[in-house]
């Protein structure tokens, strides 16, 4: 089969693609020209991962802010409590939601490859793949952390969790000071896709900022 | 615990150690944990093996799966951070061994 017949919309013409898209494409054909995949399955996956993004986890983390009842569901069963706002993360998968608190302050990684909670967030920065990110978030966070822009007060700890099997793990950080009035949208507004990471923390002046 | 772990060997608190070994293929445990003390810091259930799912077989029968805990200064050489700082890491069973008690006390 050429790729002649094929339409990719989201594709830039061959002779412009990088190796690795063409490498990917050729593969795709070979899975295709097997009968390994059908054309419709990856188009299914491109859709189904297009469709997620950050701002589900941002909505799971207002609705924790202002529902202590939901904290507790989304802190003991992540996918359930996902589901309960819409968000279908069924699968084989496992999720865990590691809370921020006054004593500890939680940042995932995944350094063997690029585990992340995509069924929940979609898919990861590129950061989060690269090499520098994994192999030092582990090794000496709190100096990745402060390149990021966070400085951590002296007295909170780290707890760095490696995705490395069947869990895929979310953050969730601390309600900023002064947000006391404001509704689980405009709490939802807060929230960064990199606080859901760790590397970030939500804070109540962004939103002033944006108004 | 995620999912039911029938038969696991290791209960939260207890001292392990990931085997310093070398193995080929799809091995989730990453060299930085291997030889290095640690504690078992929830038991998350029993899953496929990845080293046998990983090449179309089964993984069967399941293994326990672990979140284990670890001191940042256990890892790593000269860590420049507080001794309370740790790193969490899933790791199945056949990679850990019991581990020493003691230094319970530093554990965050």
């Amino acid at each position: 089969m050429s790729e002649t017949g094929h339409n990719h919309p989201h594709e830039e013409p061959r002779d412009k693609r990088s190796p690795w898209a063409s490498r990917i494409r050729a593969i795709e054909e070979l899975l295709e020209e097997r009968g390994v995949l059908s054309r419709e399955e990856v188009e299914a996956q491109v859709e189904y991962m297009e469709a997620r993004t950050y701002q589900n986890g941002a909505r799971l983390v207002a609705r924790a802010w202002v529902d202590p009842g939901f904290k507790e569901r989304l802190l003991s069963d992540t996918k359930a409590a996902a589901a309960e706002l819409g968000v279908d993360a069924s699968g084989t998968i496992e999720f865990a939601t590691v809370e921020n608190t006054d004593e500890v302050h939680n940042v995932i990684v995944c350094t063997l490859c690029s585990c992340y909670p995509r069924a929940i967030l979609g898919r990861p920065p590129d950061w989060y793949k690269s090499f520098a990110y994994r192999s030092r978030v582990v090794a000496e966070p709190r100096e990745v952390l402060r390149e990021f822009g966070l400085e951590l007060p002296e007295n909170r700890r780290i707890a760095v969790h490696d995705s490395s099997a069947d869990l895929r793990y979310l953050v969730l950080p601390q309600r900023p000071e002064g947000t006391e009035g404001m509704s689980e949208d405009e709490l939802a507004a807060l929230v960064t896709r990199d606080s859901l990471i760790g590397t970030d923390v939500p804070h109540a002046a962004r939103e002033a900022n944006r108004v | 615990m995620i999912r039911p772990a029938a038969g696991a060997r290791f209960a939260p608190g207890d001292p392990v150690q990931v085997r310093d070994i070398e193995k080929e293929g799809h091995v989730r445990t990453p060299d930085y944990t291997k030889g290095k003390p640690g504690w078992i810091a929830e038991v998350l259930g029993a899953f496929p093996n990845p080293e046998g799912l990983a090449y179309g077989g089964d993984g069967l029968p399941d293994m326990p799966l672990y979140k284990v805990g670890f001191r940042q200064a256990d890892l790593w050489e000269g860590y420049g951070g507080p001794p309370e700082d740790a790193l969490f890491i899933d790791i199945y069973e056949h990679w850990l061994e019991p581990g020493e008690h003691g230094g319970e006390e530093k554990r965050p």
